[in-house]
């Protein structure tokens, strides 16, 4: 809950909204990936994490 | 105690070289990096043993803090990283897909990830502590400017990238700082650098360093290296007049891909495929390695110029990656931009740490700076663990080391000072241990730098890295002008490189500089052929009385047998390893090493009195070569 203040918050600063849906069906498919299990696998360029 | 002073943690963690940093009322009270005490090299792990190890200096429990600072802004890098997929699309999808589960399982929730660590490390805050977010370049920012001598300085911080900003420029004033001009991703100066660190067969992050040694050893006044420049500038890179560059992204693959540059359009533009790092170093390599570091040199004289113009400040404090290209620091200063330049030790991520705390401290508590120290704020960046006496016995009994106890300081210094006068290696551990990638006394291989052997003997027998690396020496601060044009610098954190004078130069035979990388490097240059570079160059530490006493004994020590003010100072540990932190870390880099002599506070341990050490060569797979 209180990422989504967060959130809500940082989009009140930013004012790019139109990221707002890419962010919730990022949420959503990151929900399933949690009941899934599968492990993140991060490589190794830095400008990516 | 805690509700007299205000301590502030700060943090870099989660990317790579993770950090911790305490600070009380403004005061830098410890900071390490996490891989010092994991060995593992640039640890990107939450900086559990730093965070322990920085509250345990101070004796405090998490709930003693007034507040935690964290070195960047997750949710902006996050909106940066959604607009470049977008920006860059259909590009980039397999790395979007690769990405985006960390972000969306971790990386977006990291104030609860890091409440979480921290709890389970230091116990719980108090509630209502507040966790900062500062931007990654105001962290670079304050750790540049708020340990600084000055009052008022201009501010430069260059590296890979933060959120957005990849350069920022500042002006800090007292204890405020404003951001007056930011260069953003994808056009960065420190990725530009890493690109042809990864093309020329070294590992991006770490090897920035090994290009910047290699450049020496191009041709400076060969048709290859103009060529080269000519094409990075025609086809690679814009640089405005006010240092900001656009970078051709048609060339590189970082904003979305898996690797730095786009090899094929590389070889075609360079007439070379990427070297493979285990490929011999050819003549086009070392040219293409000079040419970069001189695109690089320009556009950080341009940045400065600018960063004068903006602000009129006679003071530059530098900090981020880029800011550790010494040679680039070196030209700065000899430019006559700014009357005094100041470099953050810790100038890399790890630094961000630092900042962040300092940023909370006076940009969001309104706290006052503190009173200079001889040369500034940082306590001669020997905030690190502190070796103790019990230390070293737990690490005799542990290993039934001998070791001869030498009370009288001075007798101990001129003992190692004989043995390194017969060209012996010696390792180096004293007092607290050091803030930033640089061995500056306290955790040091050291040796005699008129010993034409010396180089090859360090890089090939005890370091186990490539021969080519060069060697720094420390010099004791009153000596320093006799030796090398520092133009009347300090250098206490090893961050300028500066020319061994003429007088101290050897003549060179004819068609040095299209000799190969090996003939160069047999070449007698100097008197201190040591830390002599290809091109008359050194990286000089100044040690000062004052900052760093022992040290500066050692040194003096030296002179007075051998009239030689200086010696060669390189960090102890071998190639692909951290830094030794403990004494039980430093002996077993000894014993594991052609290293003829250790001392660990005021005990002497001489190889050939050691017992057998039982472990054999394999364990130089323990640590990934950098």
């Amino acid at each position: 809950m209180e990422f989504l203040k967060e959130l809500f918050a940082f989009f009140m600063e930013r004012k790019k909204w139109w990221l707002l849906p890419v962010v919730l069906v990022l949420l959503v498919l990151g929900l399933l990936l949690v009941f899934a299990g599968q492990s993140a696998v991060a490589p190794f360029i830095y400008t990516l994490f | 105690m805690a509700q007299q002073n205000n301590f502030i943690l700060g943090l870099s963690a989660y990317y790579h070289d993770a950090a911790a940093a305490l600070i009380c009322d403004g005061e830098i009270v410890a900071a390490a990096q996490e891989e010092r005490f994991t060995r593992k090299k640039h640890d990107p792990g939450f900086p559990a043993n730093a965070v322990r190890f920085c509250l345990g200096e101070a004796g405090l429990q998490l709930a003693d803090v007034a507040a935690i600072a964290f070195y960047d802004k997750p949710l902006l890098k996050f909106e940066r990283l959604l607009e470049t997929y977008y920006a860059f699309a259909p590009r980039g999808l397999r790395s979007f897909l690769m990405s985006m589960p960390v972000w969306i399982k971790e990386k977006l929730f990291q104030k609860r990830l890091l409440w979480d660590h921290l709890e389970e490390v230091a116990g719980p805050a108090r509630p209502g502590t507040p966790l900062l977010f500062p931007e990654h370049h105001l962290s670079h920012a304050a750790s540049a400017f708020y340990p600084s001598p000055f009052d008022e300085a201009a501010v430069l911080t260059i590296d890979g990238v933060g959120e957005w900003a990849t350069a920022s420029l500042c002006h800090g004033e007292g204890t405020g700082m404003r951001i007056l001009k930011e260069l953003k991703f994808p056009h960065s100066v420190g990725l530009l650098y890493s690109a042809f660190t990864y093309f020329l067969g070294f590992r991006v992050n770490s090897g920035e360093y090994k290009l910047m040694g290699l450049a020496p050893y191009g041709d400076p006044d060969s048709e290859q290296v103009a060529e080269f420049e000519r094409r990075i500038h025609e086809e690679l890179i814009d640089v405005a007049p006010d240092g900001s560059i656009w970078l051709n992204q048609d060339y590189f693959d970082y904003a979305t891909g898996l690797r730095m540059v786009r090899e094929d359009r590389w070889q075609r533009l360079f007439g070379m495929p990427r070297r493979d790092h285990a490929d011999e170093l050819e003549m086009r390599h070392c040219n293409l390695g000079l040419a970069i570091q001189r695109v690089t040199e320009d556009i950080m004289l341009k940045m400065a110029a600018e960063a004068k113009r903006l602000t009129g400040s006679r003071n530059l404090c530098l900090a981020g990656g880029v800011a550790l290209n010494c040679v680039g620091n070196g030209k700065l200063q000899r430019s006559g931009l700014f009357e005094r330049v100041w470099i953050q030790p810790a100038a890399g991520d790890a630094g961000g740490a630092l900042g962040a705390a300092l940023a909370a401290w006076h940009l969001h508590l309104a706290g006052a700076r503190t009173p200079c120290g001889p040369l500034d704020r940082m306590r001669g960046s020997l905030i690190g663990p502190d070796t103790t006496e019990k230390d070293t016995l737990r690490m005799i009994r542990r290993f039934s080391a001998e070791g001869e106890r030498i009370e009288d300081f001075d007798r101990l210094c001129a003992r190692v000072a004989e043995i390194m006068e017969s060209g012996a290696v010696v390792g180096w551990v004293q007092g607290r241990m050091e803030w930033g990638p640089r061995a500056l006394g306290n955790r040091s291989i050291i040796g005699d730098p008129r010993s034409p052997e010396m180089q090859r003997k360090m890089n090939v027998n005890i370091k186990y890295r490539e021969s080519f690396r060069p060697f720094a020496p420390s010099i004791l601060a009153e000596e320093a002008g006799e030796y090398f044009d520092l133009r009347g610098a300090d250098s206490p954190y090893m961050l300028l490189v500066a020319d061994v004078l003429e007088r101290h130069r050897k003549p060179l035979p004819d068609g040095y500089g299209s000799m190969s990388v090996r003939e160069k490097l047999y070449t007698l240059r100097s008197s201190l052929p040591a830390i002599t570079h290809i091109d008359f160059s050194a990286r000089v530490q100044t040690v000062h009385r004052d900052v760093n006493e022992r040290y500066w004994r050692l040194l003096s020590a030296f002179k007075e047998r051998t009239g030689c003010p200086a010696i060669v100072n390189t960090s102890f540990n071998v190639r692909g390893e951290p830094i030794v932190c403990t004494p039980e870390d430093a002996y077993r880099c000894f014993m594991r090493t052609d290293m003829d002599a250790l001392v660990v506070g005021d005990y002497l341990f001489e190889k050939r009195r050691q017992p057998p050490w039982p472990e054999d060569r394999r364990w130089k797979e323990e640590f990934v070569l950098d």
